[in-house]
């Protein structure tokens, strides 16, 4: 069995992860009802011996002792790593994967990769490669994120560079979360594009989010709560509305219930790994299936079914609604709509209840409405996993690489060059040691091209139109 | 003679562990409906070649398992020792910590040379276990990376180890819209290898096998353990004892080899289809009989037709004028030429059967004498409670339409050099793939041209 980290920088990347980290805990309490550590476990935390204190040595086997999480917390201000270790995980974590600053990175990437970075760099690799020791078998680093602000955006894609430097062989999957147009944070174009260039060039996958798709969904879930219309009684529990970790109420804390769907992704691209199932899908295998070639690995996610109902007998019909809700538009996480643009590759995790025959029926059923490029006409990845995630009898996360990802990537750039061109705030950038005028040229060049390789396929549709003459034997 | 069973990947393991049931249930049941002497024969021969014994009594299966990773091992190994009537040596199974993430190259190329002296190590210790080696059957997927690249590597140095062994590799063919997206490239990557290695591939394709499942066994919602056990069913009823043709009284001791000499006259040609009737879902078996004539007549129909199970089998095919050397472009359509046939049959009243049906020379192509091309064989002693069952082994042109379907999408996906850059990280380079389509091609033609 393998085991991942995760590296969460900045405030959103911390928030998130503290999400993740409930989650992650609840799931398994669920699942592993005789506290025994198993390999289950062992994939994202420690069985630590702290009777003679912290330093106490990693136990392998037998009774579960003290959890810690396989983590790493970044954050160049103090307040949301503090109110973690304030709250009800603070024993999940120790000191030791801490790194945390007073002054933040004022919004500013540059400040959180080039001077928190230079500054930090041998902290941040020390840590790193205690967690790594502390692994049998290191597979992938998950880091989570924002694009628009300074520390997740800035130091956050400074980490991702030198886990590549460090640890060429681990995986290193990034979810981060994109700007939305009313983003606050007016710099927020730039910190976005120069972390592109980064993901474009460090990462091994990256899973955009969007806060508005996130907000949008979490209203949905409330209204369809709230609204009784459905006959069978909605689990109040299921993982993805629940905030229980936290003591707030929804109105204070919206970003909970969002942060909480996001924790459920990971939670579920992870499950296979973690647990057993008829047909393994490994992360390593993620990466392979679904990045044609290298550039192209962002990959657009849709998680169902948001909420649960208390059929356990789920009727086929129901299982057949989860895979037509998981190519809508109001479950992507990201503004997009794959339906309409072209697929290049598509993986189907499922969790529970559910056999090959319900797969396959239902991707007979989904294909026809769905356009997929020439040489990759049946590009489906597929994984089922047998056990269910807490509050659910099954669910579903697909995986896209489709070209819907390139309106996001066009708005960004688009937002990037009204700033650019008026040179609006750049000073503040320039006036950084290691920074120049070249770094944002270089940036905005690679998400050009970037968009120009998703404009490429969606005019060819991928390829020649007809079928390439196969290689002549000589009879 | 003994079978040592090598089990690759995910799909291998499932799989294995659903035959040694099959097996093991076979022997167990007294539904043999033939005298005891001939039961006990069966028995004892069954033991020999696929089970060793232990002091416990429990018989422990001759086989070694292989995986990348560890969770479907130690499934396979806990389900077994839980059954209490057959179980895994705790000493013949290799795993490692981290998958070989759907990558051929990474199975063939990282995991085979960095973990051949251990698996050969396992393979060895069984292998010397046995009175007398018969062989070696290998069970594995395509589509992934561990059954199909570490397969691959075993299977040559299953070769290089064992040159005058049999090898027979069970192959799965992954359903045709898509379980693993790169599989295409990974089955053109695995037949070519295994083409030079290999004695005979024998394959099943899950889109077959879910057909079966639905309309014959009448599963409703069938999952990956309903596929695989109608596969250990179909596996079971070649690989259980029978009198061979000249065999005298006894049960065959070297089925491998005869299977070899049966149907792989040509070393171009070596791919091995399987049909097995009648298939049933078990509650309805009390109320069904059969005729071997019934039998045989739509054995020989699926034969000629291409048929994938007893239903929807097509009657209008009929084999070419008889006597008249037709030359393949004017075979008629959908005729399914073989190079050479086997037939099995288990049950009552076997032993007056007449097969003259499957001596037809029209059936056959026509460069190889017809009497070399049909073999049959029989035993009074019925299998997994079915009173009569037939299986057809057919070295044919069963498998060229899949076969030649896989390179097709391999080569289109190739023309565009998707996902290259995943193998060559790993050593397989464009030519490598190249010299494997050659390879494919040239079998793909030799067939077509029967």
């Amino acid at each position: 069995m393998t085991q991942s980290v995760v590296v969460q920088v900045g405030q959103c990347g911390n928030q998130v992860g503290c999400r993740f980290w409930d989650l992650a805990l609840r799931e398994h309490a669920a699942v592993n009802k005789k506290g025994i550590y198993d390999e289950a476990l062992s994939s994202f935390f420690r069985n630590v011996d702290t009777r003679n204190g912290d330093k106490g040595p990693d136990i392998y086997k037998g009774k579960i002792c003290s959890l810690k999480a396989r983590a790493l917390l970044i954050d160049m201000e103090e307040g949301v790593v503090n109110e973690i270790l304030q709250g009800p995980l603070r024993d999940v974590f120790d000191s030791k994967q801490l790194i945390t600053d007073v002054s933040g990175s004022g919004n500013n990437w540059a400040v959180g990769h080039k001077i928190y970075g230079c500054q930090y760099r041998e902290n941040i690799v020390e840590k790193l490669r205690k967690t790594a020791e502390h692994c049998d078998c290191l597979q992938c680093f998950f880091i989570i994120h924002s694009m628009g602000g300074g520390t997740g955006s800035g130091l956050g894609t400074y980490v991702l560079n030198l886990l590549e430097e460090e640890f060429p062989e681990v995986y290193r999957f990034v979810t981060s979360v994109y700007p939305s147009g009313e983003d606050d944070v007016i710099t927020s174009p730039y910190n976005s594009v120069l972390a592109m260039k980064e993901l474009n060039e460090h990462a091994d996958c990256v899973l955009p989010i969007e806060n508005e798709s996130l907000f949008e969904i979490v209203n949905k879930i409330h209204q369809m709560i709230n609204s009784g219309k459905l006959g069978s009684t909605v689990k109040q529990n299921s993982l993805v509305t629940s905030s229980a970790g936290n003591a707030k109420t929804l109105q204070e804390k919206p970003f909970d219930a969002m942060n909480n769907i996001v924790a459920n992704l990971l939670l579920n691209l992870t499950s296979s790994a973690r647990f057993e199932g008829s047909l393994n899908m490994d992360l390593n295998e993620i990466s392979m299936n679904l990045v044609p070639f290298p550039r192209l690995h962002y990959l657009v996610s849709s998680l169902t079914p948001l909420y649960t109902l208390a059929d356990v007998n789920v009727p086929s019909r129901r299982l057949d609604q989860m895979f037509s809700d998981a190519f809508s538009r109001d479950h992507q996480l990201i503004q997009a709509d794959p339906k309409h643009s072209l697929y290049l590759a598509c993986a189907l995790l499922v969790r529970g209840n559910v056999q090959v025959s319900d797969l396959r029926r239902n991707i007979e059923r989904l294909k026809p409405s769905l356009h997929f490029v020439s040489w990759n006409q049946e590009g489906w990845k597929t994984g089922l996993c047998s056990v269910p995630p807490v509050g659910h009898s099954h669910s579903l996360l697909a995986l896209a690489n489709n070209t819907c990802v390139k309106p996001t990537f066009i708005e960004l750039k688009d937002r990037f060059m009204k700033l650019y061109k008026k040179k609006a705030h750049l000073h503040h950038y320039l006036q950084i040691d290691g920074m120049e005028q070249s770094c944002f040229s270089e940036a905005i060049s690679s998400l050009s091209d970037l968009i120009e390789e998703y404009n490429e396929l969606d005019a060819t549709k991928g390829g020649p139109r007809i079928d390439p003459s196969r290689l002549k034997i000589a009879v | 003679m003994s079978i040592v069973t090598v089990q690759l990947g995910q799909c291998g393991n499932q799989i294995g562990h659903e035959v040694f049931n099959v097996l093991c249930s076979d022997i167990r049941g007294t539904h043999g409906l033939c005298s005891k002497k001939e039961n006990e024969s069966y028995h004892d021969s069954c033991r020999e070649r696929f089970f060793c014994e232990q002091e416990s009594g429990v018989p422990v299966a001759r086989a070694v398992l292989v995986d990348m990773e560890p969770k479907v091992i130690s499934q396979a190994l806990s389900t077994a020792a839980r059954s209490g009537h057959w179980k895994y040596s705790s000493h013949s199974h290799f795993c490692q910590k981290q998958g070989s993430g759907n990558n051929w190259a990474n199975g063939y190329s990282v995991h085979g040379p960095r973990h051949k002296e251990a698996i050969m190590n396992l393979v060895q210790k069984e292998a010397e276990k046995c009175e007398r080696l018969g062989g070696f059957f290998t069970i594995m997927s395509m589509a992934g990376g561990t059954g199909s690249g570490l397969g691959a590597f075993v299977t040559q140095c299953l070769r290089d180890a064992f040159p005058t062994s049999f090898i027979l590799n069970h192959l799965i063919w992954p359903y045709g819209t898509g379980e693993v997206i790169v599989q295409n490239y990974n089955s053109v990557l695995t037949l070519s290898h295994l083409y030079q290695s290999s004695d005979a591939l024998l394959v099943h394709e899950n889109d077959v096998i879910h057909k079966i499942c639905a309309q014959l066994m009448n599963i409703k919602q069938i999952s990956f353990r309903d596929v695989n056990q109608v596969i250990a069913h179909q596996l079971g009823s070649v690989f259980q004892p029978t009198h061979t043709a000249g065999g005298g009284s006894g049960y065959s001791r070297n089925p491998l080899g005869d299977l070899m000499e049966t149907l792989v006259p040509h070393p171009e040609f070596r791919m091995l289809g399987l049909r097995n009737i009648p298939q049933m879902p078990e509650n309805s078996l009390a109320y069904s009989t059969f005729s071997w004539p019934g039998l045989l007549k739509h054995l020989r129909q699926m034969l000629i037709a291409n048929a994938q199970m007893e239903e929807g089998i097509d009657w209008q095919v009929r084999p070419p004028h008889p006597g008249s050397c037709t030359p393949s472009t004017n075979k008629p359509l959908h005729f399914n030429t073989s190079i050479a046939n086997l037939v099995i049959l288990r049950g009552k009243d076997v032993h007056g059967v007449d097969l003259g049906s499957f001596r037809d020379p029209s059936l056959y192509t026509s460069w190889l004498n017809p009497q070399d091309a049909f073999s049959a064989w029989k035993t009074p002693r019925a299998f997994n409670k079915y009173e009569k069952s037939a299986s057809l082994v057919s070295n044919s042109q069963f498998l060229l339409k899949p076969l030649d379907s896989i390179v097709g999408k391999a080569w289109n996906m190739f023309a565009s050099k998707a996902y290259l850059h995943q193998y060559t990280k790993f050593g397989i380079q464009e030519e490598d793939f190249l010299d494997c389509f050659t390879t494919l091609e040239q079998v793909i033609s030799s067939y077509t041209n029967l």
